[in-house]
């Protein structure tokens, strides 16, 4: 199926949730905000009042007006605390409830950033051969905690759906953990969080939330071996993507491309979007980023590719059809 | 900016200091410093806003074109690294310069050379840095730097470069005038004026001092590692070679978070003297307010890895960072209530200077009660990196510090210039302001919370971000008005504004018991202070019945409230060595020249400049090092000759400048003349 438009996904939002993680937080920041709101109230009104009272620079100060002024201080400070101490005991239960996943078979996966893309592996396997390796759309089982094991390869990135879950830095040389848990199907998208360089801001990824059969079948499919070329032009395409520079650094199963320095390519053809979720995965927008990336996302590593017509139409036919 | 500040006509013209460019280069009186680092800091505010600005005009709407990635990371990063250290700081330093030896009764600081070398460093500092432009290469890493995206491997161009050289330079300017303060301020007091007498300003100033003098040193470190890894290939962040890069951020926010409290005291200590002046009542809970700063100082300390609960530090160390984090919220939260008792009941004047005091109680308990809410770490983990994040230290930053630096600049530039600001143009400034900032900042909160991560040079539509965004941009551009009104104001008053006199609000402080600009030599006699508010047990008894006191002539300093002997505490050195009837309270109104009164002041001098420029020069010549490296690698042996041969010409050329200038500095007596 060819997209012609962009994905339909959820609004990236924190107080729109979808997941176990994000919904507690939210719970708290509500909270937060209701309590926010009515302290600042009351402090503007205080200081209305204050600000109204206007005395006379010849009239004496009203008797007792220490000691009554002293005694707001005094209180405003002691409610302040107990609002800390509610705070803090608040944040110490949500903190214990999200650490650590629900007690079901979770699923894992590999998270590993790179500037700027995100790659994704599914270690189900004894054989790292035979491990699902995709980029920048995670797909994930509806109502199945997902444990994270993440690492960069270049500089610090963070992972961030905020529908889903709060960030978690994928740093280099030290390896950190999350897990995210989404409550119901949908399409999720998040971004880098922390600031890696040039094109930090086109730095996107997509979370596939379906439910756990559709999940398994899109598993058994992602496992397997690129499909061949259905026809001569993607023949001649497939031929175009072996000889041309594009293996030196895309893998696709079942052929002789196995580069590693940019997206595995294997089942291309069903992802919704390229370049690190920046645009929808049509055949237009394929197109002009194989023959010019720094146009559309500049600094990105991808060079330009010089292409004769014909040849990159084979090259689209080829890679479109690589479902 | 320095021949601007010199025109201010004098109550008495013959007696005025000199003015040609020269005086301005090697002087060594705190208040032209002060002006000096006034100007010069309002410059770096306009170039800082002018960069935001761009920034704003970029986000307006989805898929902004107006610059490119590669601009828009120069612009963010300058934009922070701009107004945090080249403009807020020196601002504060502004006053600090100009306000400690007023306040406590002295006539300079205790260094008067070091202080004109500190400002020159931090000015050709912040030229060094700037020039990165002409490169098109300024600093892109974003002001916290995070390693490993600013070493060589990620950060080939020399944009870092000038990052890292330049913060070091301008850490030297910090650290040279925090030993400068923290020595005048314990030594050179008045007679009488015991710690619990300095003005809140000079209080909040001192306590800045120690912010600084402890915290610099730990950038400068992790600092000297990014530099010796960039010029000298060592692996302090390679994570290759098996660093941690979690070092630079523990380094960086050691430093960092207790750099929020050393930009936003100063102006609690600007509204806490400005207030009572124009309330007409003293502050409330004085001693309160005093260790309310002490106390978020010291905190300050213990809650830096709050900016890095995404790295995962472990549930405890979450734990305790939150815990510190909301602790701060008591001492913030005694000084607002404090200040809206200050106000309670008092006569106020709504002056712009009044104005913008009010203006930061009210959005610094925004901005205040936002930080709160990121306090907890699973908050903070949603919040972290947003939008929500930008709308919140803009809230402080903004909201806090420059709304009470501002209040500071309408309060004191009629001591600092003998003119009054325009209350006309400056109330134009003061709304614009306060509109402009609310609405740049406060949608910033909505498009955080709808998932707008910081930092990001474009944004697709279809996000619900378009609109919050477009608001923001409108607000900045309100607030680039609103900052003409203050441009406008300043060049006016300085021609035409009304002449203030010694003291034009009915301040209390000492500053206020003299002439306006106030003569070379502050005071002609020093005074003996025997309250907080000297000026207004002369002139206003009444207004300081509930304040201790210390009775004049007594032996023992006796301390009385509301009429009746409280306690006799340590009268301290500055009591015993003057008996306190001698020299008393007074008022001077006659401007005379050093010699007239008898009063020996150091010379002016250059040397200060010159070892400041020494320095620079070298510390800034590694960038031919990093020339030469790249034309190595470009295989050009004769460019690589060339650009180390620069390399050792600058580095020793500055260096032999710096130590000639300093030996000779040294060898200097401060006055020539012993009469």
């Amino acid at each position: 199926m060819m997209l012609l438009q962009a994905p339909h996904y959820a609004q990236q939002s924190m107080i729109d949730p979808a997941g176990t993680k994000a919904g507690a937080i939210n719970d708290f920041w509500h909270f937060l905000i209701v309590t926010a709101s009515i302290v600042t109230a009351i402090v503007f009104i205080t200081l209305f009042i204050a600000l109204a009272k206007r005395r006379r620079p010849a009239d004496p100060e009203a008797p007792g007006e220490q000691r009554s002024l002293t005694r707001w201080v005094t209180g405003s400070v002691a409610v302040t605390l107990v609002i800390i101490v509610v705070f803090l005991f608040m944040d110490f239960r949500l903190g214990r409830a999200i650490a650590t996943p629900p007690q079901r078979t979770p699923l894992r996966v590999n998270v590993i950033g790179h500037q700027w893309w995100w790659e994704f592996q599914y270690p189900d396997s004894a054989t790292p051969g035979n491990w699902i390796s995709t980029a920048n759309e995670l797909h994930i089982p509806v109502g199945r905690p997902v444990i994270l094991r993440m690492s960069a390869r270049d500089v610090i990135h963070s992972f961030w759906v905020p529908n889903l879950s709060g960030k978690k830095d994928l740093i280099p040389g030290h390896d950190t953990e999350t897990w995210i848990e989404a409550d119901s199907a949908g399409i999720y998208r998040g971004q880098c969080a922390e600031f890696c360089g040039l094109q930090h801001a086109k730095m996107a990824l997509l979370v596939i939330a379906e439910p756990e059969r559709q999940f398994e079948q899109w598993a058994l499919g992602a496992r397997g071996a690129a499909l061949a070329p259905a026809d001569s032009t993607a023949k001649a395409g497939e031929q175009v993507f072996l000889t041309g520079g594009c293996s030196v650094c895309h893998a696709i199963g079942g052929t002789m491309a196995g580069g590693t320095v940019g997206p595995n390519l294997t089942h291309f053809g069903s992802r919704l979007t390229i370049a690190a979720a920046s645009l929808p995965n049509t055949k237009g927008n394929l197109g002009g980023w194989i023959v010019d990336p720094q146009r559309i996302k500049p600094g990105s590593f991808m060079p330009p590719n010089a292409l004769e017509p014909d040849q990159l139409e084979a090259l689209l036919a080829y890679l479109e059809g690589l479902k | 900016m320095a021949t601007i500040a010199a025109t201010p006509a004098h109550a008495h013209e013959s007696h005025a200091h000199p003015t040609g460019f020269m005086s301005w280069m090697s002087t060594v009186d705190h208040k032209r410093i002060g002006t000096l680092y006034l100007f010069t800091a309002l410059f770096f505010f306009l170039l800082g806003g002018l960069e935001a600005e761009i920034i704003r005009m970029q986000l307006q709407g989805p898929n902004g074109t107006l610059v490119s990635a590669e601009t828009y990371n120069q612009l963010f990063t300058m934009h922070g690294t701009t107004m945090i250290f080249l403009a807020i700081m020196p601002l504060s330093a502004a006053f600090f310069n100009y306000l400690i030896p007023l306040q406590i009764g002295a006539r300079d600081v205790a260094f008067p050379r070091l202080n004109a070398f500190s400002y020159w460093v931090y000015v050709l500092g912040g030229i060094f840095i700037n020039l990165s432009w002409l490169l098109h290469a300024a600093p892109d890493g974003g002001w916290f730097g995070y390693a490993p995206l600013t070493t060589r491997a990620y950060s080939p161009g020399m944009n870092i470069d000038f990052w890292v050289l330049g913060l070091q330079i301008l850490g030297v300017s910090s650290l040279a005038a925090g030993f400068n303060f923290i020595t005048t301020i314990i030594n050179m007091r008045a007679p009488g004026m015991n710690l619990m007498r300095m003005p809140m300003f000079t209080w909040a100033a001192f306590v800045v001092q120690f912010l600084i003098v402890l915290a610099f040193p730990v950038i400068t470190i992790a600092l000297v590692f990014l530099m010796f890894d960039r010029f000298f290939g060592t692996n302090f962040y390679t994570t290759a070679a098996g660093a941690d890069p979690l070092l630079w951020q523990h380094l960086f926010w050691i430093f960092g978070h207790p750099e929020v409290y050393i930009l936003i005291l100063p102006a609690f200590g600007l509204v806490s003297d400005v207030l009572p002046a124009h309330t007409r009542k003293p502050i409330f809970g004085y001693p309160v307010m005093v260790f309310s700063l002490i106390l978020i100082a010291f905190l300050g300390f213990g809650v830096w890895a709050h900016h890095m609960f995404a790295v995962g530090m472990g549930p405890i160390a979450d734990t305790v960072f939150g815990l510190t984090t909301m602790l701060i919220a008591i001492p913030t939260g005694v000084k607002i209530f404090n200040w809206i008792a200050t106000m309670h009941g008092g006569s106020i004047r709504f002056t712009t200077a009044c104005l913008f005091c009010i203006a930061l109680v009210a959005f610094f308990t925004i901005g205040g009660l936002s930080g709160v809410m990121h306090a907890s770490p699973p908050a903070d983990l949603q919040q972290t990196d947003t939008y929500f994040i930008v709308a919140h230290f803009h809230y402080v930053l903004f909201g806090g510090s420059m709304m009470g630096l501002f209040a500071g600049v309408y309060h004191y530039f009629p001591k600092i210039t003998g003119r009054l600001l325009s209350e006309r143009i400056g109330k134009w400034h003061f709304w614009l302001t306060a509109i402009g900032m609310n609405l740049t900042f406060f949608p910033m909160h909505m498009s955080g919370l709808l998932g707008m991560p910081r930092r990001i040079y474009r944004y697709d539509a279809g996000q619900g971000w378009d609109g919050f965004n477009l608001a923001s941009s409108i607000g900045a551009y309100i607030l680039a008005v609103g900052t003409l009104f203050l441009v406008w104001n300043i060049i006016k008053s300085l021609r035409s504004g009304t002449r203030a006199g010694n003291d034009p609000w009915g301040s209390p402080t000492l500053e206020w018991a003299i002439p306006s600009p106030p003569p070379e030599y502050n005071f002609a006699r020093i005074p003996t202070v025997t309250s907080r508010y000297p000026l207004w047990d002369m002139k206003q008894p009444a207004l300081t019945s509930e304040v201790p006191h210390s009775h004049r002539g007594d032996k023992e300093m006796e301390v009385a409230v509301g009429g009746k002997t409280v306690g006799h505490p340590h009268p301290g050195p500055a009591a015993q060595s003057t008996r306190v009837s001698e020299s008393e309270m007074h008022i001077e109104t006659e401007t005379y020249t050093p010699a007239q009164v008898g009063i020996v002041l150091p010379d002016p001098t250059v040397k200060p400049f010159f070892v400041a420029l020494g320095m620079v020069i070298m510390l800034g010549s590694p960038l031919f090092m990093h020339e030469a490296q790249i034309r190595e690698i470009a295989g050009n042996a004769a460019g690589h000759r060339t650009a180390m041969t620069m390399f050792w010409i600058f580095v020793l050329g500055g260096a032999a400048l710096m130590v000639g200038s300093l030996y000779n500095w040294l060898l200097t007596p401060l006055e020539s003349d012993h009469h």
